[in-house]
């Protein structure tokens, strides 16, 4: 088939931010299949409890500090990572370095935490359908935290090397928008783990 | 953007066409050797993959159809123990849905979406590539458990507390629960990047009511997949967890519940349907526009009936429930929402017809399938309101009648088309044509046979043949109509090694296909059969639904891609116009060690709790290997 050149495309960038690049709607998509996980074990969360007399089964509500402590450090950690993304944008690759390092370092201190958690939560996995599902959530909300610490670390390291090219700053800042996918999630899920069991 | 780089970059408008498309096929090529076939990111070669083994299953699934039919064709048969049948009825259910169904329309997708949308690859090749050796691994351990005895057996949706420890202490449940986990994973993965090679590939010019009808369809299908499947997800790991950790959620004497269970799996399985029916459709309106050599009726109409059939799907899945004791008023409105949905699927159909009034109908091996599909879901569709009917569903609940219904929507919905699709994509894959003559044998034999297989059991399900029984007694006068409709499954069959023997010689000496055999007017026909690696030379510039028709002999097309790198070219989502040119991922071998070191994790966590630790670390590794960006040329220089 005969071909007629209409127009050039030779003048535009090769890489883009937020929805101009591929990788941010790749992360969008799976944000909404990862969300669509949590709404639907908030809903096995919610239909427990609404067929159960007692909430929580045989145990009592998890003590609240250290959900609440990664409450205050996930909304703080907003700030660091708001900083992280604006040094990228300029492309400014010493406070990109220095933003991810804090935010590799704050996804530690709530994975500790994290830990903590669990060891606060008052019920065991196996003790009732209770335990169960507070066990499969905040697990779920963890297996996010700890890929996206990865993912965070492994972006630090990458930041150090010759492979820091310009177009990876694109990926820096889809780096921090999954983030705050992270705090978001944990908000909701937050309230539903140490406050529901206590109405 | 520095302008030295800029400078050093070849470009194609630097290069003629012969110049220009040696040297891009061999900047995309995938490596040759078994090694080089192992690291193909080429949406192409996993398609086409992808394709052959879910063909592959059909036949699996399908060989122990007809050892059910065989069982079932008379009465007190011992052909098959009623052990073996649990397992083989399971083993059937879950082979077409998970293995077959919803793999086959993704993978068509994964091979023609990149195609139709004017790109040169599909969106995160690399991703793409590792879901077809999950779902490789995760079709091939469901098999093998099966050839080692411990193939599922609780059935395809298995219900707890059937699937529980309790009542089935083996591993045949883990295995259930496991391939779940593993078809899913590919399944999500394939649906997100169709989702973003529809929004961010399109071709300069395609607007959102330029996109081929198929393409629309893939991207609802897409969607439906990502709502739906994490559903399945959470169940099957729940179940898992309480096989294996003892957690509680099914079990209700520690405040856990079994309908839990058919919520979750409903949630996902109604929809199901949908993700393998909406594919079809897309098919169906791609095969007639061509055949009917006029552009589809209603286009907006068809594509609102798709997003609105989408919506619809989800408020379903309580009617599979009917029959468990739900409220009285939800069961009303579930009944109408169920006969509702009867509405968009009505109203593609009445387009489809359209079309072929209106059009100069070509009577091709492709649209006859197209019209066995049109009847056979109809009536598929009529007995579909039937069992949306509270009184009625409660009388054949658990028939045959049932059984009838599904494969009437199944079988009517997604494989007729799907059959009509290969006819009629297969010489763009291959470049060749199959043949006419055994094709017209294929379509009868299948609509004849379908029907004689199929219609009795709406038969025996009215005078209240149970579904999921090994035999039956001959005083049940259920006899003649089960053997008619084993006679019909063997006809059935017949076609379809009718398409085998087809496809076996066309590939060894079909016609020649040429760039367009069916003059047909979207992309895909624009570019060579089968298609270079870079798909296309230049990157189509569309001016409007029908590209190959209106522009005739001269595709306009835009210039100035590097032909270093491999690059896409990028488009804003509604209007598609042009906003960067992104690179696109070099072959690699990490997405195969990822799938192999997942499979490890997941074979290994249903024999011991530990697997979770020792088995992450090989994932990690794998991962970082994946997305460490060695070896890309935009990172040599
Ligand atoms: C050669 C064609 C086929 C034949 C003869 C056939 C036959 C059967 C029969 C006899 C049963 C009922 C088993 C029982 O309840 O005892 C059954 C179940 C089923 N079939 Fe098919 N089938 C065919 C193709 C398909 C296809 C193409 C699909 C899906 C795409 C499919 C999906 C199912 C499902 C989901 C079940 C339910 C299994 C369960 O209860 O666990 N079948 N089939
Ligand atoms: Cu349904």
């Amino acid at each position: 088939m005969r071909q007629t050149i209409v127009r050039n495309v030779g003048d535009l960038p090769t890489y883009g931010y937020g929805p101009r690049s591929g990788p941010w709607w790749g992360a969008m998509g799976f944000m909404a299949l990862e969300g669509m996980g949590f709404a639907i074990a908030i809903g096995a969360y919610l239909y427990l409890y609404a067929v159960n007399s007692s909430w929580p089964i045989g145990a009592s509500p998890p003590d609240l500090w250290p959900g609440t402590a990664e409450v205050v450090i996930y909304l703080l950690s907003i700030i660091p990572n708001e900083f992280t993304n604006r040094a990228a944008h300029r492309q400014d690759l010493p406070k990109v370095r220095v933003g991810l390092i804090v935010m590799s370092l704050i996804g530690i201190v709530l994975l500790v935490l994290r830990g903590f958690e669990f060891a606060h939560l008052n019920t065991r996995w196996d003790n009732s359908a209770y335990g169960s599902i507070v066990w499969l959530i905040l697990g779920l909300h963890t297996t996010h935290l700890a890929t996206d610490l990865g993912d965070t670390v492994v972006l630090t390291v990458l930041m150090f090397t010759r492979h820091a090219k310009p177009r990876r700053f694109s990926d820096v800042t889809d780096n921090v928008f999954y983030w705050n996918f992270v705090v978001l999630a944990w908000l909701p899920l937050y309230a539903l783990l140490d406050w529901v069991p206590r109405l | 953007m520095s302008v030295t780089a800029d400078q050093r970059e070849l470009r194609d408008d630097a290069l003629n066409g012969l110049q220009l498309s040696t040297r891009l096929d061999s900047l995309w090529r995938t490596p040759s050797g078994f090694l080089g076939a192992l690291m193909s990111v080429d949406h192409k070669v996993v398609g086409r993959r992808y394709i052959v083994t879910a063909f592959v299953f059909l036949l699996l699934g399908g060989v122990l159809a007809i050892l059910m039919r065989i069982q079932l064709a008379g009465p007190e048969q011992t052909f098959l123990s009623p052990d073996k049948y649990n397992q083989i009825f399971t083993m059937h259910g879950s082979t077409m849905m998970f293995l077959f169904a919803v793999p086959v329309m993704e993978a068509f997708a994964v091979y023609l979406v990149p195609l139709m949308v004017g790109t040169r690859n599909i969106a995160f090749p690399r991703l793409n590539a590792f879901s077809y050796w999950m779902f490789l691994f995760g079709g091939c351990f469901l098999w093998i458990s099966f050839a080692l005895n411990v193939g599922p057996d609780v059935g395809w949706f298995a219900y707890v507390p059937l699937s529980s420890l309790q009542y089935t202490p083996t591993k045949r449940p883990d295995v259930w629960a496991q391939m779940i986990t593993f078809t899913e994973v590919a399944a999500l993965a394939v649906a997100v990047e169709i989702v973003v090679t529809v929004f961010k590939l399109r071709a300069p010019g395609m607007t959102l009511d330029r996109i081929p009808l198929f393409v629309w369809a893939m991207l609802v299908t897409a969607f439906l997949v990502m709502f739906a499947m994490p559903s399945i997800m959470v169940a099957s790991t729940s179940l898992i967890l309480d096989r294996l950790v003892n957690t509680r959620f099914y079990d209700s004497s520690s405040g856990g519940h079994p309908l839990l269970w058919q919520h979750l799996f409903w949630f996902f399985g109604h929809p199901e349907v949908y993700i393998i029916f909406i594919p079809g459709t897309g098919m169906v309106s791609a095969i007639l526009a061509t055949f009917a050599r006029r552009p589809v009726v209603g286009y907006p109409v068809v594509i609102l009936s798709l997003i609105a059939t989408g919506f619809l799907s989800f408020g379903l899945w309580v009617h599979h429930m009917f029959v468990t004791g739900l409220p009285q008023l939800g069961a009303g409105l579930f009944t109408a929402s169920s006969m509702l949905i009867a509405v968009p699927s009505g109203l593609q159909i009445f387009c489809w017809l359209a079309t072929l009034w209106d059009g100069r109908p070509v009577y091709r091996t492709p649209l006859l399938f197209v019209i066995g599909f049109i009847v056979i879901f109809v009536m598929g569709g009529l007995s579909g309101v039937m069992v949306a009917s509270v009184p009625i569903d409660t009388q054949v609940h658990d028939t045959y009648f049932v059984v009838a219904h599904f494969h009437y929507v199944l079988i009517g919905g997604a494989i007729f088309p799907l059959i009509g699709a290969v006819y009629y994509w297969f010489p763009k894959i291959t470049g060749r044509m199959l043949g006419e003559r055994l094709g017209r044998w294929n379509f009868w034999l299948a609509f004849v046979g379908f029907n004689i297989a199929f219609f009795p059991m709406h038969i025996l399900g009215l005078i209240g043949m149970p579904r999921r029984v090994y035999t039956y007694t001959a005083d049940m006068d259920w006899a003649h109509l089960n053997l008619l409709s084993s006679g019909g499954a063997l006809i059935f069959a017949l076609s379809f090694a009718l398409l085998l023997v087809n496809v076996i010689r066309s590939l060894r000496s079909g016609a020649l296909a040429g760039d367009n055999p069916w003059d047909a007017s979207t992309l895909e026909w624009a570019t060579s059969s089968p298609p270079p690696p870079q798909n296309f030379d230049r990157i189509p510039v569309v001016k409007h639904r029908e590209p190959l028709w209106l522009d005739g002999e001269s595709l306009p097309v835009a210039a100035g891609l590097s032909v270093d790198r491999r690059e896409v070219l990028l488009t804003s989502l509604a209007e598609a116009e042009p906003q960067t040119r992104e690179a696109s991922p070099e072959p690699s071998i990490w997405p195969l060690l990822t799938a192999l070191a997942t499979t490890v994790f997941f074979i290994g966590s249903i024999f011991t709790p530990w697997a979770v630790l020792w088995g992450t670390p090989p994932m990690a590794v794998a991962l970082i290997g994946w997305f460490w960006p060695a070896g890309s040329r935009e990172d040599e220089e």
